[in-house]
This record gives C-alpha cells, structure tokens and sequence, in this order.
C-alpha cells in the first residue's frame, strides 16, 4: 500500500480514479440501452398491428387478410389461472410453514434447498416433466398440463418471496396475540398474514409475471391451437407459443402479427411488474 | 388495518362461561402447511426420477457415448450429444464473458458511485429488464440483433480477424455469436441484482478504513470492496451461468439450429435446450425421444451442480467475518 502515500503517484491515481468511474458509468448505459431499445422498437412494430379485430378475431390462414389472436389472449390468461390456482396456495403456504413453524432445522433448509434448486431448473426440463407426467399418460397435449407446468414455475418464486416477506413481520404483534390467548393458527390468518398481504401480492404478481411470458414448457404441453378452446382437457393456444409460431414463418402479415401480439404481452408483463414494485416501496415507505 | 373483529371474538371468548371447543384446528393447519412444504420436496425427487426412468432407453443404448458422439441422425437412430453440449458451453461462455463484467459494473456503480437519488431508477430499470419474457428476447434477437451482429460486428472483425478460426467463416448473423451476446443481455440483471446485495454487504468500516487512508473511491473498491464480495460475486456470475445454459427460446431462434461443431463463433450451433423445443413435440419413435429427455437430464444436473456452488458461494460471503475481524 506504499504507493498510496507517495504524493507524485496523486494525479495518476485521481486520473485512475476518474477513468475507472467513466468506465462504470458507460458499463451501466450499456446495461439499460437493451432495455430502451427493446421496449422502444416492440411499441414502434407492434402499434399498427393493434385494433379491436387483433383482439377479438381468431387467427387466419395465410393470404387471407385481417384476423386477430383474440384465442392466445383468452388461452394466456387460462393457463395462468390453472398455474395461480395451483402454484399460488402451495407456494404460501409452505411459505407459512417454514417461517411460523420451523424456521431451523433439517426439514426447513432442504425445503429451502429444493426451492432454491427449482429456481434454478431451466424451464424446458420443466416442461419434459409435465409432458411425462400429464401428457404422455393421458395421450394429448392440454391447458391443463401446460398449466401445471407453469405451476412447477411459479411455487418456488410465490415461496420464496412470501417467506422473505413473513420474516419481516415484527415478532413483537405475534406476541401480542399470544398473550391475549390468540391460538397460533389464528394469529397466523388474522394477523401475521394480513400484515404481510402487500409482499404477499408483489410477490405473487411477479410470479403471475414471469409465467406469462413463459413459452418452452407450453409447447411441450399446452402446444397451441387456432380456435376458441372449450376445454382445458384440448391444446390450447397462448401468446408466447403464438409470437414463436408466427415469427418463425415466412410470411409477413404473420410477423406483422408477432410483433402485435410481443406488444400485447409486454404491456402485461411489464404493468404487472410495476405495479408489484410500486405497492412494495409504499410499503417501505409506512415502514420507516 | 382493522383488528377490531378479531378484538371482539377475543372478548367473548373471555366473557362467556363455556369452556372452548376443542376442534384440532391448530394441528390442522400446522400438519396442513407442513404438507405443501412437504409437497414440494416430492416435487423435485418425483421429477428427477421421472426423467431420469424415461431416458432409461437412451441411457442404455449408448452409454457414455452419448456425451461424445456428434453423430445425431433421427433417420438411422443414432443420437450422440455433442454438438448440444457444445454449443450450450460455448454460447453461455460468450454470454458470462460479455455480462460478468458489465453486472460487476452496473452493481458497483448502483452501490458505491451512483447519487442517492439515482440509484433507485436505474436498479428499477435493471429489474425490469429481467422481467421480458425470453421469447421477446427472441423476437428482437432474430429480426434486430441478427442483421445487427452481422453488420455491425462480424463484418469488421471478420475482415480484420477472418484468418482466426475463432472468427472465420461467412457473416451471416445467425450463430453462436449472436446467441451468445443475448444471452449476455439477459442474464446481466440476474447477476448485477446478486452482486449488488453481495457488494451491500461489505461491512462500511472497512470502506471507511480505506478513504480515511487516503485512498481515492476506485482505490477502496478495487483493494477493499472487491476482495470482501470476491467469492460471492463468483457465485452470482455461477448463477447466471447457470441461466444461461438452460435458457431455451432466445437462443433457438438466433442459434442457427444445427447440429455441428465449428471452431467458428460465426457458424450456426445448436444448444441442448434449443434441440428439447424444437424436436420433441416432433420426435418419432421411443429411442429418439428418450434421447431428447436425456438432454434434458443432463440440462438439469448440470444446471443442478451450478446452483448447488453458487448458493454455496453466496452464502460463504453472507455468513462470513464481519466487521474489523477479517484482515
């Protein structure tokens, strides 16, 4: 550390100081330029393929003109119903568990472990499960299955959020309960879990976010259709599954609809997620 | 919020003469919660078991040869995974070498440099990059950055590098290249918002101890603040490794898809994720789709063992020495 006290080494290493700086702020402009970019040009393609038919019509032929993806819109927002119905509950409440009723212990950390790993398990691996698991024995691709492997997606993500969330609930009002002779699982319903509701949502519309978007696992299970779906036991279409099929066509009214429809799905995702964020720094905000 | 309902049970339960039912509802629900926990460890072992009983086939008919043949013929039923397991390492390579220094300067700049109220925004803007679905990455990645990287990037590199066989071959876009910087575009929020907690955590005296030396900001980031975080920033780059290895839309779309090994960053590739989505649905016969779930399997051991080191990493700096003990 000698060099730090010679005095004639200063203005090189103010001019160091200042480069390294420069260079970390480019770093950073480099990190947000895709983002701008992305959002920017989907809004400048997407635009004029918007009007009430791309949302209310079905997919057409190619050559014919006009259409929509009216049945990707409804099957998207289907698939993730299936998914929050099911991964939603298991996630929170095994959320519930490992923070109200074991917080240590062997159990808990391989629960957390696992969770940790399921984050990590890339989506198409999820989708070859849920294929083996709900397909294959049952013969034909469905909503359902696509919808369960969302699930497999969205546990770990509901779980480990609701339990960051439920560890910040002050122990002192679950004493509080206590003592007024508040049974434990009482305490839980009434006071722990309304306090943390707010986490509890962003955590759940970042999960709902991040399913939505999701396509390898569906092609694998809910695989697509062109029709209103009826029943979740057929395929059934979905945004994603519909932008990777019409972007790899050749056609360009096909593409020109990729591009509506990666606007539509954006526009969801995105609003989901600022909306997460915004409800958490207003609770930060009541916090301090 | 509004305990008043629950104040007035509390009461009468206190003013009335009878005793309590005695409903089992606190075993319940404890039993009850236990059980989705529980839940999601089956999960995981159901899952492992699962694939791993359905590649059996594969398993047996090639052995180890099916991490070294690059032989992959649906037509004959000779399936060998090597042109899979290399473009997935190659393409993920390029994209940790592109993102891992970006994210460390992103995270340093949202830690120690950036102004108060700018911190906010950016991170904000960060995190909502990790949010866009893979499949608008791919989107863009094939109508945008394709012409892009080739234009832009192979075209000088190539005329001024071509005679390097990492560089060589025809410019045409798509490619291991091209996957691999959007890779690296995807994974940068992931492991700058690891990084960033991480470097958090580098205990403030010790940053104070530098600068009351005499260091200047740079300085203490480079001698105190990076040595402190060093092992849990491997960890978070681990990680995103690990993403960028399973990631599957993105790069079939901007990969090329075919199955070859080139020493070339500008020839089409293929990727193990990319080969499950687009031939599985498609696959004939039972060999060849048992071969396709044994990419898979070795898709999720690998990313398995990847996640296993990184929280291990992470965890080491979590817990570590704090404060003026460590020297």
């Amino acid at each position: 550390m000698t060099d730090i006290i010679l005095k004639s080494n200063l203005g090189r290493r103010k001019f160091v100081n200042r480069l390294m700086l420069g260079i970390v702020i480019l770093l950073t402009a480099l990190a947000i330029i895709p983002l701008i970019c992305i959002v920017g040009y989907i809004i400048y393609k997407g635009l004029p393929a918007i009007n009430w038919d791309f949302f209310t019509k079905l997919p057409v032929p190619v050559g014919e003109s006009g259409g929509g993806i009216g049945n990707s819109i409804i099957g998207t927002l289907i698939l993730v119903a299936i998914a929050s119905v099911v991964g939603i509950p298991i996630g929170i409440l095994s959320a519930v568990y490992l923070s109200e009723y074991k917080p240590a212990g062997a159990f808990s950390s391989c629960v957390r472990f696992v969770v940790d790993v399921m984050l990590g398990i890339p989506s198409i691996v999820l989708g070859i499960f849920a294929y083996l698991t709900f397909v294959k024995p049952f013969g034909h691709f469905s909503a359902i299955s696509g919808g369960l492997a969302l699930a497999l997606l969205m546990i770990p993500i509901v779980g480990r959020s609701t339990e960051e969330i439920l560890k910040l609930v002050p122990n002192t009002i679950r004493e509080g309960a206590y003592a007024l002779g508040v049974p434990k699982w009482k305490t839980i319903l009434r006071i722990v879990l309304p306090y943390a509701t707010k986490g509890i949502v962003t955590g759940v519309m970042l999960g709902v976010a991040r399913v939505a978007g999701e396509t390898a696992p569906l092609l694998l299970t809910a695989f697509g259709n062109h029709f209103w779906s009826k029943n979740i036991n057929e395929p059934i279409a979905s945004l994603p599954a519909q932008i990777f099929e019409y972007a790899k066509s050749p056609f360009d009214d096909w593409i020109q609809k990729a591009w509506g429809a990666a606007l539509v799905l954006i526009v969801l995702v995105l609003t989901l997620n600022v909306i997460a964020r915004v409800i958490t720094r207003g609770r930060f905000k009541n916090a301090s | 919020m509004n305990y008043r309902g629950l104040a007035k049970e509390i009461e009468l339960k206190i003013h009335s003469d009878r005793p309590a039912r005695k409903w089992p509802v606190e075993a319940f629900f404890k039993w009850g919660t236990f059980a989705f926990a529980f839940l999601i460890i089956v999960l995981l072992i159901w899952m492992i078991i699962a694939i791993a009983i359905q590649s059996q086939l594969s398993l047996e008919k090639f052995g180890f040869q099916f991490l070294t043949s690059t032989d992959w013929d649906p037509v004959k039923g000779l399936f060998g995974a090597l042109p899979f397991i290399y473009g997935t390492i190659v393409s993920s390579i390029v994209a940790i070498a592109v993102a891992a220094p970006i994210s460390i300067g992103v995270a340093l700049f949202l830690t120690e440099m950036a102004p108060k109220w700018l911190r906010t925004p950016i991170g904000f803007l960060i995190e909502l990059l990790a949010a866009i679905p893979s499949i608008l990455f791919g989107l863009l990645g094939l109508f945008v950055f394709v012409p892009f990287v080739r234009e832009w990037i192979q075209k000088p590199i190539g005329k001024i590098l071509g005679w390097f066989p990492l560089f060589s071959g025809a410019p045409i876009g798509l490619g291991m290249l091209s996957a691999g910087l959007l890779l690296a575009i995807m994974i940068i929020p992931i492991i700058t918002a690891l990084a960033r907690d991480i470097i958090g955590n580098v205990p403030n005296i010790q940053k104070e101890g530098a600068l009351a030396l005499g260091a200047t900001r740079w300085e203490m980031i480079w001698k105190v603040v990076l040595p402190y975080a060093r092992s849990g920033i491997l960890g978070a780059v681990i990680l995103g490794l690990g993403r960028a290895l399973g990631e599957t839309m993105a790069v079939t779309m901007v990969i090329g898809n075919r199955a070859e090994i080139k020493a070339s960053l500008f020839a089409p590739s293929h990727s193990m994720a990319a080969v499950i989505a687009n031939e599985f649905t498609e696959a004939t016969g039972d060999l060849y789709l048992s071969s396709l779930i044994e990419v898979g399997l070795i898709l999720f051991l690998v990313t398995f063992l990847l996640n296993a080191l990184a929280r291990f990493l992470i965890w080491s700096v979590a817990k570590g020495p704090k404060g003026g003990i460590r020297a």
